[in-house]
Formats: structure tokens, sequence, C-alpha cells
């Protein structure tokens, strides 16, 4: 079985001095040292990162890797916008799976802070289809449609969103790494200026830099003596790019089929996960993942927000972002993927501190790429 | 003894209220204000710039000393606004204020802190003996990219500064620089108006150069936070100098005397010594005072100063001064600022 035997998180936030090689040699060196696996040991490295090309100029990764960390493996880059962290975890997962006895370090980095707010907006809109960023739809707008059809649809207030970052950012108080650390009231929320309608600043999810890192193995020597969760399902599935052609706005296609398929591999039923990092984006976007994964009936997601019901101190079964989401713990795109798997390992081997969910035996991991173009399922156990 | 000799201040009558820029772009008033701490701008007029400001700053102490004025050896002008980009305003300025033409002159630009920094040459040249006097002006009259956040800070103003050995009010006793490249803020060649790298701005950039050079100089001067009667932050808005004393240990009592942003905005090179302006007309014979300036790119000039008896003899109407003021509209504003 494919197993992840460590994880490793930079701080997440506004790093002024860190460039996207001091994040790289940061996380992979400091998961090597961890867990005292040296680059000889490594059979590849699977990267995820998004916008290395635009904001440092700096594509070809599997060299840089190479050069930073001294090492001539197969190394891979996954390009698959917020969701590429995810993906990378995919792909090396479907590389062990074919290759025996193998152990592979997959990372995941993104800086984002060294550009302009509306430079990064931009950097960020290339993964939205370009007939429709050529009318001006950035990702919060995109996200801001799918929330208007929603409340409009089933009745629900700009309130029942703000919930979900109330949630979030009390978690992320709890998380050493996250961008954000204070508690938010559902009024901060609601007097925060208008992103886009009915999105407000504090229903999104910051610019933010940060690298994580996992080990993932399927060596038996490898997993001795170690904090193991094994990966029972990594499940992807795409969706159109333009958001016009989507049949619904209330829903993710592709989350769906992902979490569908993810589901089906592992063998279990919704009600046996204990834990899970899902796409937060936008406020609207938890509130989706959770009804399309199928945990809350479609329409219903609004009211489950309102009621906090995924809180760690919600005395429910299913806790939901307990690293404070994207919203707190921070969105560096290309490492938000490897977090919330990191995340979900750290409370499955009882590694979570402050925020550690009771008994937590299977956890999920849902990222998405765009606006929903991409979605990445992956589901662990102990 | 070396310092300060005699000062000057010029603030324009026009005052903006930040409440009426939030609802020019409909931001809420309330939590601008709250944000930034500042409630109004004092704004130049469309027949005022930079040079026309130091001008009223000096001439307000200078024009009926021709005694003084021939003794003036150097004649400095910082500012980020300069009307030439090629023609030095220190001339223009010893011109209209009559001073000899035996003077050094240049123009200084470092951000907010383009004077501070001239004011430390002057002080070194004073020293030596080189010369008896300097004067040196800071001037701005500050410009934002509308809607930028910059908007609700940048004012106008000028203050002026008689350097010498006799009859000094305030002693310059010690000072340090902390300086590094750090690009928080810049306005390119032929740019209308300055860029600024966000929150970038604070914690690696005010923050820290600021902080560094009030350290040092408390090190360097075997003194201590609760030593000084008065201190003076720069000021690009409310909220930076209260937590910068707050992290090195002053009080908001000991910032009081300086804390002139709420109500004039931040008038860039002049900012922070217009709060030397402003604790000069309260500050008392045997008061420490500390001062620090930044300028972004960045740097900051910690100086120590110790008032003497002579204060009393040229202290100045400040509070009164600014507080005869005319609101004007932002449509009015945008004409005041040749804004197109």
């Amino acid at each position: 079985m494919n197993s992840i035997i460590g994880y490793y998180s930079t701080q997440f936030g506004e790093l002024w001095d860190k460039s996207l090689d001091d994040l790289f040699l940061e996380v992979a060196s400091g998961i090597l040292e961890e867990l005292r696996i040296e680059t000889k040991q490594l059979d590849a490295i699977f990267v995820g990162n998004m916008l290395g090309g635009v904001v440092e100029r700096q594509l070809l990764l599997s060299a840089h890797l190479s050069e930073l960390l001294d090492v001539h493996i197969p190394i891979y880059r996954t390009e698959a916008a917020c969701a590429s962290g995810g993906m990378a975890f995919h792909s090396a997962h479907e590389y062990l799976k074919s290759n025996p006895k193998k152990t592979v370090l997959v990372l995941g980095a993104e800086k984002m802070t060294d550009i302009t707010a509306s430079e990064i907006t931009q950097a960020l809109a290339t993964a939205a289809s370009h007939k429709e960023q050529s009318v001006g739809l950035t990702f919060p707008g995109v996200y801001a449609l799918m929330a208007q059809v929603y409340l409009k649809k089933y009745g629900y207030s700009e309130e029942h969103l703000a919930a979900i970052s109330v949630k979030n950012h009390a978690h992320g108080i709890l998380n050493e790494k996250a961008h954000f650390r204070r508690l938010i009231s559902i009024d901060d929320v609601l007097e925060s200026p208008y992103v886009a309608y009915p999105l407000k600043v504090l229903d999104s999810s910051p610019i933010s830099d940060g690298a994580t890192a996992l080990i993932l193995t399927n060596d038996p020597q490898m997993m001795k003596n170690r904090n193991i969760a094994t990966i029972l399902a990594s499940e992807s599935a795409t969706d159109t790019i333009s958001i016009a052609r989507r049949r619904r706005l209330d829903e993710m296609e592709s989350t769906k089929v992902a979490g569908s398929n993810a589901f089906k591999l592992a063998k279990l039923r919704r009600e046996d996960i204990d834990v899970m990092e899902v796409h937060d984006c936008f406020s609207i976007t938890e509130i989706l993942a959770l009804e399309d994964l199928g945990f809350w009936k479609k329409g219903h997601g609004g009211a489950q927000a309102k009621e906090m019901a995924t809180y760690i101190e919600s005395g429910n079964n299913l806790i939901v972002n307990t690293s404070g989401g994207l919203k707190a713990a921070g969105h560096p795109v290309g490492s938000t993927g490897i977090k919330q798997i990191g995340e979900v390992y750290l409370q499955l081997t009882q590694q979570a501190k402050k925020r550690q969910v009771k008994n937590a035996s299977y956890g999920l991991a849902h990222n998405v790429g765009g606006s929903g173009g991409v979605a990445v399922v992956s589901i662990l156990g102990v | 003894m070396v310092g300060i000799v005699d000062y000057g201040f010029y603030v324009p009558k026009h005052r903006i209220k930040v409440k009426d820029i939030a609802t020019q772009w409909e931001k809420c008033a309330d939590k601008v204000e709250l944000s930034l701490r500042i409630t109004e701008k004092a704004v130049a007029s469309t027949d005022e710039d930079i040079l026309t400001m130091a001008y009223e700053a000096a001439s307000s102490f200078l024009t009926a000393n021709d005694a003084l004025k021939k003794k003036i050896g150097a004649v400095f002008v910082g500012s980020e606004t300069f009307p030439y980009a090629v023609k030095p305003t220190s001339t223009s300025l010893a011109e209209w204020l009559m001073l000899s033409h035996d003077y050094l002159a240049y123009d200084t630009q470092f951000a907010c802190k383009a004077a501070t920094g001239a004011l430390l040459s002057a002080i070194g040249m004073v020293k030596s003996g080189d010369i008896s006097h300097a004067l040196v002006c800071a001037s701005d009259k500050a410009n934002a990219r509308p809607k930028d956040t910059l908007e609700y800070s940048a004012s106008s103003g000028a203050n002026a500064w008689l350097l010498g050995r006799e009859h000094v009010i305030a002693e310059v006793i010690n000072w340090h620089s902390y300086s590094s490249d750090t690009p928080d803020f810049w306005r390119r060649a032929k740019a209308e108006y300055p860029s600024h790298a966000g929150r970038f701005t604070g914690v690696p950039a005010y923050f820290l150069h600021l902080g560094e050079a009030v350290k040092r100089l408390l090190e360097k001067s075997g003194t201590k936070p609760s030593d000084y009667k008065h201190v003076v932050f720069h000021m690009p808005n409310g909220s930076f100098p209260l937590k910068a004393a707050k992290q090195l240990g002053f009080t908001k009592e000991q910032m009081n005397a300086g804390y002139v942003v709420p109500l004039l905005g931040n008038s860039y090179s002049a900012s922070a010594l217009m709060g030397l302006v402003s604790v000069l007309e309260v500050a008392l014979p045997g008061d420490k005072i500390l001062f620090a300036s930044y300028g972004s790119g960045a740097g900051s000039d910690a100086i120590q100063l110790h008032i003497t008896e002579e204060i009393d003899k040229k202290r100045k109407k400040f509070k009164q001064s600014i507080s005869q003021k005319e609101y004007i509209d932002y449509s009015t504003y945008t004409k005041f600022m040749n804004m197109k």
C-alpha cells in the first residue's frame, strides 16, 4: 500500500524575505532532516507549482530543484492552478502504484507576494477561460456568480456564507503555521468590503507565500518505525474551463466525480470520514464541496454552515478544515493541495496538537483548480 | 553647541476631509478613518508648490534679519515633489530670500526623509566650522493616484530650519541613521504618481528601519525611552507612529505633542519635522526630544535633541496657525492637485 510517512510545512503568510527557491529548499531539507532520509533514498520528486513562470519567470522547475537539492532523479512538475499540489500528490500516488519499493518526495510551493495585487489577480485569472478573462471576469467574479446562484436558489443570505470564514478562522488560531491567527465574527465578515457581490474580503482566501512537503513510499522498509497514514484513494476529475459551459453553477461536477470515485475505491461511506480539508478559496466553495462530496444534501449547506456543524468544538463527527482552510491558513496555491493532505495526515497520526480531532481514523482532502476545472479528492486511513 | 537656531513652518489653509475622499470612492468613511487615524489633510492650492511653501516657511523668521541671512553658508531643500527634474529649488529659494551668493546649495531626495538627511549633513558642516549657519527646508505637495490608499494621507506642508552654533534652541546631541535597499515605495522618473508595495511598507520597511535607528541611537547615547519628554516619529498615517512607539517602549503621552497627522495628513518630507515644529511650541528648557524620520527605499534618521533656555525667544504659534482653515470638496481638491 502507498503510504505517507511524513509531512512538513513552512510558515504561511507574507514571507517578504523568501523566494520560491528559499521555500523549496526550506521545505525539502526540513522534511528530509525531520525524517532522517537522505536524497539518495529518493526515487523521484513531484512538485506542484502554478505561478513560478509568472511571478519569478522561472520554468523548468525540475532543473531548479536538481540544483537546489543536488539530485539527478526524475522530477515531475504539475500545474493545475490551485490544484497543482493535489495533482502532484495524485501523480505521485499513480507513480507508486506501478513502481514497487519506491520512495518519493512531493512538494508544493508558491511565491505570490512579490508582485502587486492586480498583477497576481491577473496571473491567477490565467486559470480561467480566456474568453471569460477577456470580458473582465477574475476568480472572485466567477465564484461570486456561483454564490449568487446558490443564495438565490436556496434562499440563503450572506450571513450563511460568513459562518464558513468564522469557523475557519477559529480553527486557524490553533495552527501555528497559519497565515492568519485571529478570531473573526459574522459582523466582521459582513462589514468587510465587497470584492465581488456577494463575496467580501473576509469571504476570500488570501494571497500567501508558503511551501509544504510529504514523503510517500510503498517500501515496507521505509515505513518501519514511522507515523504512517495509508492512501486509500486519490482521484481526480475535470470539467469545462468556461463557467458559461457548465450545466449548473450551484455545484462542481469535477468534485462530484472525483469524490464518488474516491469513495468507491476506498470502500468507505461518508459517515466513516472524521476529518476533512476542503477547498475554501471563497466561503461558497466550502459549502458546495460538502454538498458535492455527498456529505450534505444539495441546498442544505447554507443551514449547516450557519450552525457551524463542522467546527472542532461542535461535538459532531465530521470536522472540516482544522488547518484553518485556505481562508485562515493561507493559500499559496501550489502548496495548498499538499497542505490539505498533510493536515489530514497529522490528524490521523495524532500529531495535530491543539487542533487534534479525537479518534480520527479516516480523512479526506479536496483540492480544486480554477473554478472547478480540476478537482482532486484523496482519502487516507490509519 | 550645535543645533537648531530658529525655525518656521507653512501649512496651507485648505483641508479636505478623509470622509469626503472615502465617499467619492464609495468606501466606508468610518472604517478608513479608524484604520488610518486621519480625519483631514492639508492641501496646497493651485498657485502653490514646494518652492512657494518652503519660502513661506523660511521667510516667516528670516526676512527681517539681513545680517543673519548673509551668514547662511548652505541651503538645502528636501522634497519628493520638486517642480523641476533638473534645476535646483534651493537656489531659487535662496534668491527669493535674498541670501548672499556665497552658499552651497543642493536639493535632496530620499522619500519622506529627504530633508532630515540634509539636516544631519548641515549639522556636520556647522560643527566642523566650515560654515556658521545652514538653512534646511522640507517641503512637499504630496500627491497620490486617485483611489489609492495614499490619497487619504498625502498632504502638503513645509518647514524650515536654521542651524548654527550660537543661540541654539535645540541642541543636536547625537544621531544615528539606519539604511538598506528596501523598495517599499517609489516613483519612477516621469511617473505621475508614486507606487507602493502595500503591507510591505510596514514591518520590513517603516518599523524595521525606524525601530533600528531609534534602538541604536538609544544604545549609542546611553539613554532609555523614559529619559525623553517628547518623541516624534515619521507619520505616514496615524497608526504607524503609535504602533512603533509601543514596540519601542514609548508612551502615548510622549507622542502627544508631535502627533499632528490626524489633522494635517502626511506632508512627506515635512511630516516628521512638522511634528517637531509642534513639539517646539510646548517644549521647555531641559526637555529631551527623540526624533526619527523615515524615508522609503529605505532609511531612518534618529536624532537626540536637548531644549535650551533660548526656546522661549523663538517659540512659534503652531496650533493657532493650523486652526485657521478652509474646507474644500473632492473636485476642488483634484483641481488644486492638478489631477488629470
